[in-house]
């Protein structure tokens, strides 16, 4: 029953990680730092990448083990793609977050991953979907997730605004990683974002020493 | 019009020298057979009338129904077998059903159509099975996009209409479907019109006693799929007598 604790107790590789998702005016902004870690000690990977692509207007961030993560987001990428051809139009983000609900569900004895899906459909505009562990499916206009995000829970509820502008967002994100990377030992490396809108995708990397600093002399 | 297949029309799985399929003829022939059923598709919703013949004064008044409801916002006129008509309304409702579970939405009705039409024509490919007697017409409304009208008949095929009519007197009902301007009416007004196009098909004659079924979904329900409600059932039936007897009318002054 431990194992639906807490990420660092992975065994294998896994990604004690921070990764957050934040709907603004007009379009959402997902992102996550870049560790993997064996069993807090050892760092495998300073550079892994956690936000996946499932469709052209919708992304996923995983958390937990990286192995399991990979291999529910290749099956729910493929379910997402047919599903988008046979309806003849791109898919709404809720149908790819309950793609993934149902595999982490119906799987849930097996797998230890969780997951944050994040896009822009032409229905409901920008969303941002929690898929927990067990397989609970959750809607909200923001959301943070993996072992870092432990750390900021207060920033993120003091700071976030309804209805902010990109840049306005994309400093809230920054913040937010920041500050988890830099207490959480498992979270580190680079910060990856991604701005989506019903224009396109904008894809923001920013090493960890440009990354804004909180008073780490 | 008809002609028959000797020999070639014993099995789904055979074509005739002329490229036809003789089985899946004769089910379309079974659904002329039936009733008459109508579906037409407004601005803001989709109304359904059915022409529901009353074979015996014994039987309840509103059993042995035409419409089903596949799901909320999903309704479903058909006409010809009933008991294909029943069985495939159940498929339907799994398909409405299993999309919601993996996909938690609404189903899109054109994917819906689809999806029956698909499974009524794995039936006219085998010679162990006989293809579906029944023709149907799906109906629904979404806030996002607006009213939908699609009909699946035997051979498999679905189309999107704004107007359809299934069973016996489809012909004559076309015709008088035709007629409207439908594009820029509402439910409100279209009730009444489906249910004088219902009375104007009946045939007198050859069936007596019949009882109107109608049904709706759009706007002026939320989106959700019910039967009309009674008063405005029978003011629509009224209208419908009432214009057939002014027709009736007129018809006398000419003579």
């Amino acid at each position: 029953m431990e194992r639906h604790l807490m990420d660092s107790k992975i065994k294998g590789v896994s990604t004690g990680t921070t990764i957050l998702a934040v709907t603004f005016n007009g379009g959402v902004i997902i992102g996550s730092d870049s560790r993997a870690s064996i069993g807090g000690y050892y760092v495998s990977s300073k550079t892994i990448n956690k936000l996946i692509q499932v469709h052209d207007r919708i992304f996923c961030c995983i958390a937990g083990s990286l192995a399991d993560a990979q291999a529910v987001t290749k099956a729910a990428k493929f379910q997402i793609s047919f599903h988008s051809i046979q309806m003849e139009s791109p898919p709404l983000v809720k149908a790819a977050a309950s793609v993934l609900k149902e595999l982490c569900y119906n799987n849930k004895e097996e797998l230890q991953a969780g997951f944050i899906t994040a896009g822009w459909d032409r229905k409901k505009g920008p969303q941002v979907y929690t898929v927990a562990l067990g397989g609970m499916l959750l809607s909200q206009p923001f959301t943070i997730g993996g072992s870092g995000s432990t750390y900021i829970y207060g920033y993120a509820d003091a700071k976030y605004k309804p209805d902010m502008s990109k840049e306005e967002c994309l400093q809230f994100a920054t913040n937010a990683l920041a500050l988890a990377m830099g207490r959480d030992n498992v979270s580190g490396g680079v910060a990856h974002l991604v701005v989506i809108t019903e224009e396109g995708l904008e894809h923001v990397v920013i090493p960890g020493d440009k990354l804004p600093k909180f008073h780490d002399e | 019009m008809s002609s028959i297949g000797t020999g070639y029309d014993l099995s789904a799985s055979t074509f005739s020298p002329d490229g036809r399929v003789f089985q899946v003829e004769y089910a379309m022939k079974a659904v002329e057979n039936s009733s008459t059923a109508i579906g037409i598709r407004c601005k803001d919703g989709v109304v359904f009338g059915v022409e529901k013949l009353v074979l015996s004064k014994l039987y309840e008044q509103g059993s042995n129904k035409r419409i089903f409801n596949v799901d909320r916002h999903v309704g479903m006129a058909v006409a010809g077998l009933l008991a294909d008509a029943r069985s495939l309304s159940e498929v339907a409702r799994e398909e409405a059903s299993n999309f919601r579970s993996n996909y938690g939405h609404n189903i899109p009705l054109k994917y819906l159509s689809e999806r029956v039409a698909m499974y009524v024509h794995a039936y006219t490919l085998y010679s162990a099975v006989r293809p579906f007697g029944c023709s149907f017409i799906f109906g629904s409304y979404d806030q996002d996009d607006g009213p939908q009208l699609y009909m699946v008949d035997p051979s498999g095929i679905s189309f999107g209409y704004w107007g359809c009519a299934i069973g016996k007197a489809k012909q004559a009902a076309k015709t008088e479907i035709e007629k409207l301007q439908m594009k820029d009416m509402t439910c409100r007004e279209l009730v009444k019109e489906v249910a004088k196009i219902i009375y104007i098909v009946h045939d007198e004659v050859k069936d007596k006693a019949f009882e109107l079924e109608l049904s709706w979904v759009g706007e002026v329900t939320n989106g959700k799929h019910e039967l009309v409600p009674k008063d405005i059932r029978v003011e629509a039936e009224k209208y419908a007598k009432d214009s057939l007897e002014e027709e009736d009318d007129s018809d006398e002054d000419n003579m």
